[in-house]
C-alpha cells in the first residue's frame, strides 16, 4: 500500500475533525447571533462576582 | 427684536433636543442636560449602580423617556397563569425568561442589559442575542419576581414587548442552521475532491499509479454522496414540488443537471474511461448553498406574520367586587367590568360605564380624528382609549369581537398563489433549449456512427449547460440587494418580494399613518409671548374642544390640570371661547376671532385672542410626512396611483393638489373595501398592484396586493402582515428602492450573459464530446467566480446610483 494513500486516509480524518467540529459549534448555536460575541469581547470585564 | 445666541443642546441620554436648562446636572467638569425627567432619572439609577459605562460606548445611547408608566403597568405579571406562559424554564429556585427588547440597537444596550443585575439583585445573569433583539434573564425567584425584573427593565428605558401571541408559541431555532450544517458539508467534501483531482489536472495520460488513482476515485465518489444526498437535497425536494404543481421552476434543471453529471461520473469510474465530474458537482452545490444562505438572510426581528394578538395587550385589568384583578385577554367574559388607561389598547367590544372616553380608531379603521364616545354607548376592540381613566362593560369575547371577526373573515386570510417569477420562465426556456441542443448533438454524433460520442456529448451538454449560473447571479444580486435595502430600513419578507416590486405598475397608498403620521402635527406659536397662566388658560379652553387642531394644541402646551371655564362656546368648525379668572378668550380662525398675526402664513391655524387684543398664533403644521409630495411627484411619472382612506373627505382638496387629476382618490373606505379595491385593480385591469398602507384597516389589502408594504413609525409598533415592512422616515425614498430592484432585474441580465459566455466555450467542446473534467473543472470556478465579484460590483454601484449608500443605520445593527 502506497504512503500517500494512509496519508490521504489520515488527512481526511484530520479534516473530518475539523468538519465535526464545525457541527457541532453550529449546533451550539455559535452561528444564531454573529453580532452580539463580537461586541462582548471588547467590554472591559469588571462586573461584580456575586457570591 | 433681541437676538440671543442659540447653542442647541442635547440630552445627554437620549440625544434629543433639550429645551429647558433646568434639568441638567453639573459635577464640576461638564455639565449633563436633560430633556425630561424620565431621562435624568435614567441617568442618575446607572451614575448611583456605577454603570455609566453605557454613556462611554456610545453618544446619547438611550430612549426617550417622556413617558412615565403607572405602579401598577405590569401588576398582571404576579398571576402564575401568565408567568408561565411567558417563562421558558423553572426549577426550584430559579427561572429563565427570553423577552424581546426592540430598543436593543447597540453595544451600549448591550454592555447595559447585560450588567442588569446590579440594578437587581435576584437577577442571576442575562444575555444578549442582538440579532433576535431578544435578552435570557435568569433569575432567583424567592428573591425577585418576573414583575420585577420587566419592571427594572422598564426603568431604564427598555420596556419589553410582551404579547399573547409571542408568549403562546414555542422559541423557534434559528432557520440557518439546517443551511450551515449543508453548507459545510458541502463544503468539506468539495474540498477534499478537489485536493484528489489535483493529480488529474496535472498529470499527463496515466502518469499516476493505477492502484492510487483507483483509490482516489473511489473516495471521490464516496464523499460526493452526502452533497448529492444531504447538502443538495432541498434542490431536488423544490425540483419536486415544482413538478407537482406542473410547473417548471428552477429547481428543476438544476436537479436534472445533478443527477446526470453524478451518473455520468460513476459510469465514468467503474467503466474506467476517466475520473467523471465529482469536483465540479460538488463545488457548483456549495456555491449555490451560499448563495442561498445569502439570499435568505432576512431581518429576523422583524415579524411579517403578525395577527391581531400580538397588537393587544396581554392582560387587562378586570373589577370584580371592587378590586383590580389583572386577566388574560383571553379570559374576559361577557358583563366584566374592565378597567382602562389612557393610552391602552381596548381588547373586546363593550359599553362605557364610567368617564371620559375618547377613542382612537386610526389604527383599525383608518379615521384620523379620535372619536368622543358618550356613557352607554360600545367602544369597538382596538380603539386606543386617549383621556384618561375609563370603566368598561365588556359585552363580547375576545374572538367574538368586531375586529376579531374580520381577522377571522376567510377573504382576508386569502394569501395570493405563489407566482412564477422571471428567473422561472428563464429557466423553463433555458432547460428546453438545452436539452434540445444536448440531442442535436447527440443526432449529429449518432448519423456518423460513433455511439460513445453520442453519450458523452448529450450528457456534457447538460453538465456544462446547467442554470447554475443563473442561480448563482439570481441569488448573489438579491442577497446584495436584500442588504443594501435593510441598511435603508426598508425590510423584505423574501428575496421573491424584489421581483415582485420590479413588476409593478400601480401603486396604492393609504392615507391616515401612511402618507400623514398620525401624532406628529407640529405646533408652533408666534406672536406676543405668553406666560404661564395663559398657557394654562388656553389649554383649558382648549381641551373642551374635540377638534383635531385644538388637541394638537393642548397636546403641545403639556398641561395637566385643566381650569374650570366659565360661559364656554364653541362655534363648530370656526372656534372656541369662554371665561377664565374674569378674562375672556377667544380663540379660533381669523375669522372667527376677527383678525390674524400674518395674513400669508400658511397651514391651520389658531388665533389668541385675549380680552379683545390679538397676542398671536398657534400654527399647526402640516402632518404629511416630510418629503411625501416629492415622492408622489416622481411615482406619478412612472406609475398610477390611487389613495384609499378611511377617513371622511375633510382634506380632499389638499390630497387632490398633491396626487394630481388621473390618480383615483377614495374616502370613507372600510377595510373590506379596500381589499376588494385592489382585487378589482389586480382581476379586472389586471395590474400588478403595490400596496403602501399601516393599519389593522389595510391587512387585507395589504394580503391581496402583489406587494403590500407596511409602514412603521418605530421597530416596536404593530405592523400588519405584508411582505415588506419599511420604517417610517425612509418612506420618501420608495422611489429609490423601487428603481434599485429593478436594477437588479438588469444586474441578473448582464452577469447571465457573461456566464452564458463560459457555457458556450464549455458547449463547445461538450458538443464535439471532448469535455474533460479538467476543462469543466476550470470552467467552473472561474464563472462562479465572475458571477460573484460581478454581482457585489453592479449592485454596490446601482445602490450608489440610488443614493442608497449613504445609509441612515451607522450603529451595528446591520
Amino acid at each position: 500500500m502506497s504512503v500517500i494513500i494512509l496519508l490521504l486516509i489520515v488527512s481526511i480524518c484530520i479534516a473530518s475533525g475539523f468538519l465535526i467540529a464545525f457541527l457541532w459549534s453550529v449546533k451550539d448555536g455559535q452561528m444564531d447571533d454573529d453580532t452580539s460575541p463580537a461586541q462582548r469581547i471588547l467590554f472591559d470585564n469588571n462586573k461584580i462576582n456575586k457570591p | 427684536m433681541k437676538t440671543t445666541e442659540q447653542i442647541v443642546l442635547n440630552c445627554f441620554h437620549c440625544g434629543n433636543t433639550v429645551n429647558t436648562n433646568s434639568l441638567s446636572i453639573d459635577n464640576g467638569a461638564d455639565t449633563k442636560y436633560f430633556c425630561c425627567s424620565g431621562c435624568k432619572m435614567v441617568y442618575e439609577l446607572l451614575n448611583e449602580h456605577q454603570l455609566c459605562t453605557y454613556y462611554d460606548l456610545n453618544g446619547t445611547p438611550g430612549q426617550l423617556q417622556n413617558k412615565t408608566s403607572r405602579a401598577d403597568k405590569y401588576a398582571f405579571l404576579d398571576s402564575s397563569d401568565i408567568q408561565n406562559k411567558l417563562i421558558s424554564f423553572k426549577d426550584d429556585n430559579m427561572m429563565h425568561v427570553v423577552l424581546y427588547l426592540p430598543q436593543i440597537h447597540c453595544s451600549s444596550c448591550l454592555w447595559l442589559l447585560e450588567n442588569i443585575s446590579k440594578l437587581n439583585d435576584g437577577i442571576q445573569s442575562s444575555r444578549v442575542d442582538f440579532t433576535r433583539k431578544e435578552v435570557l434573564i435568569v433569575f432567583n425567584y424567592h428573591s425577585t419576581s418576573l414583575r420585577q425584573v420587566v419592571e427594572t427593565l422598564d426603568k431604564i428605558g427598555y420596556e419589553p414587548h410582551l404579547s399573547l401571541n409571542d408568549a403562546s408559541q414555542p422559541q423557534a431555532k434559528s432557520p440557518y442552521r439546517k443551511r450551515w450544517y449543508k453548507i459545510g458539508v458541502a463544503g468539506f467534501c468539495f474540498g477534499n475532491i478537489m485536493m484528489m483531482s489535483f493529480a488529474d489536472y496535472l498529470a499527463v495520460d496515466n502518469a499516476i499509479d493505477p492502484i492510487i488513482a483507483k483509490f482516489f476515485k473511489g473516495a471521490s465518489l464516496l464523499l460526493a454522496l452526502p452533497v448529492l444526498f444531504y447538502s443538495a437535497s432541498e434542490f431536488f425536494v423544490g425540483a419536486w414540488q415544482g413538478l407537482k404543481n406542473k410547473f417548471l421552476n428552477i429547481d428543476v434543471p438544476v436537479a436534472l443537471a445533478l443527477v446526470i453529471t453524478f451518473t455520468k461520473s460513476i459510469v465514468d469510474i467503474f467503466s474506467g474511461s476517466g475520473s467523471g465530474y465529482l469536483d465540479s458537482m460538488t463545488g457548483i452545490v456549495f456555491f449555490m448553498l451560499i448563495g442561498r444562505w445569502l439570499q435568505s438572510r432576512t431581518y429576523q426581528t422583524i415579524a411579517f406574520d403578525r395577527d391581531y394578538k400580538s397588537f393587544f395587550p396581554i392582560a387587562i385589568n378586570v373589577i370584580q367586587n371592587g378590586t383590580v384583578i389583572p386577566t388574560q385577554i383571553s379570559d374576559i367574559k361577557e358583563n366584566d367590568v374592565l378597567q382602562i388607561h389612557s393610552n391602552e389598547i381596548i381588547p373586546v367590544d363593550a359599553i362605557l360605564s364610567k368617564g371620559t372616553a375618547v377613542i382612537d380608531y386610526s389604527f383599525v379603521s383608518g379615521e384620523s380624528l379620535p372619536v368622543r364616545v358618550n356613557i352607554g354607548e360600545i367602544i369597538y376592540a382596538g380603539g386606543k382609549q386617549t383621556a384618561g381613566l375609563i370603566e368598561l362593560l365588556a359585552i363580547k369575547e375576545v374572538s367574538q369581537s368586531y375586529l376579531t371577526g374580520l381577522w377571522n373573515n376567510p377573504v382576508f386570510n386569502k394569501s395570493a398563489k405563489p407566482q412564477q417569477t422571471i428567473y422561472d420562465r428563464i429557466a423553463k426556456y433555458f432547460t428546453y433549449g438545452v436539452l434540445l441542443l444536448g440531442f442535436m448533438a447527440g443526432f449529429a454524433w449518432f448519423i456518423q456512427g460513433d455511439t460513445s460520442k453520442m453519450w458523452n456529448a448529450i450528457t456534457t451538454v447538460l453538465i456544462v449547460a446547467c442554470p447554475c449560473a443563473l442561480l448563482l447571479s439570481h441569488n448573489y444580486t438579491n442577497g446584495n440587494i436584500l442588504r443594501h435595502l435593510r441598511l435603508n430600513k426598508f425590510y423584505l419578507r423574501s428575496a421573491e418580494v424584489i421581483d415582485a416590486i420590479a413588476s409593478v405598475n400601480h401603486i396604492v397608498l393609504d392615507k391616515t399613518g401612511t402618507i400623514t403620521q398620525t401624532d406628529h402635527a407640529t405646533v408652533s406659536y408666534s406672536g406676543t409671548e405668553l406666560n404661564a397662566t395663559m398657557r394654562t388658560n388656553i389649554a383649558a379652553l382648549l381641551h373642551q374642544s374635540s377638534h383635531p387642531a385644538a388637541q394638537s394644541v393642548v397636546k403641545h402646551l403639556n398641561i395637566q390640570n385643566y381650569k374650570e371655564v366659565i360661559n364656554f362656546k364653541e362655534t363648530e368648525g370656526s372656534g372656541i371661547e369662554g371665561w377664565i379668572n374674569d378674562q375672556h378668550y377667544k380663540l379660533g380662525s381669523p375669522a372667527f376671532t376677527q383678525g390674524a398675526m400674518h395674513q400669508d402664513s400658511v397651514g391651520t391655524k389658531i388665533i389668541v385672542k385675549i380680552d379683545d387684543r390679538i397676542l398671536g398664533e398657534f400654527i399647526i403644521g402640516n402632518t404629511y410626512r416630510s418629503g411625501i409630495a416629492g415622492l408622489i411627484q416622481s411615482l406619478k411619472k412612472h406609475y398610477k396611483l390611487s389613495l384609499l382612506s378611511g377617513d371622511n373627505n375633510a382634506e380632499a382638496a389638499t390630497i387632490e393638489t398633491m396626487m394630481g387629476k388621473d390618480s383615483e382618490i377614495l374616502f370613507d373606505m372600510g377595510p373590506v373595501q379596500k381589499m376588494q379595491y385592489i382585487r378589482a385593480l389586480k382581476l379586472r385591469d389586471n395590474r400588478n398592484v403595490m400596496m403602501v398602507g399601516d393599519g389593522l384597516n389595510d391587512a387585507g389589502a395589504l394580503k391581496q396586493s402583489n406587494v403590500g408594504i407596511a409602514v412603521a413609525d418605530d421597530s416596536n409598533t404593530f405592523t400588519p402582515a405584508s411582505d415588506a415592512v419599511i420604517d417610517g422616515t425612509q418612506l420618501p425614498q420608495l422611489q429609490h428602492f423601487i428603481r434599485f430592484a429593478k436594477a437588479g432585474r438588469k444586474i441578473i441580465f448582464i452577469t447571465f450573459t457573461i456566464s452564458a459566455l463560459y457555457n458556450i466555450i464549455g458547449l463547445y467542446f461538450a458538443v464535439q464530446g471532448i469535455l474533460s473534467p479538467v476543462i469543466a473543472a476550470i470552467l467552473m470556478p472561474c464563472s462562479s467566480i465572475t458571477i460573484i465579484a460581478f454581482t457585489y460590483g453592479l449592485t454596490t454601484l446601482a445602490a450608489k446610483k440610488y443614493h442608497l449608500l449613504n445609509s441612515p443605520i451607522t450603529k451595528l445593527s446591520n
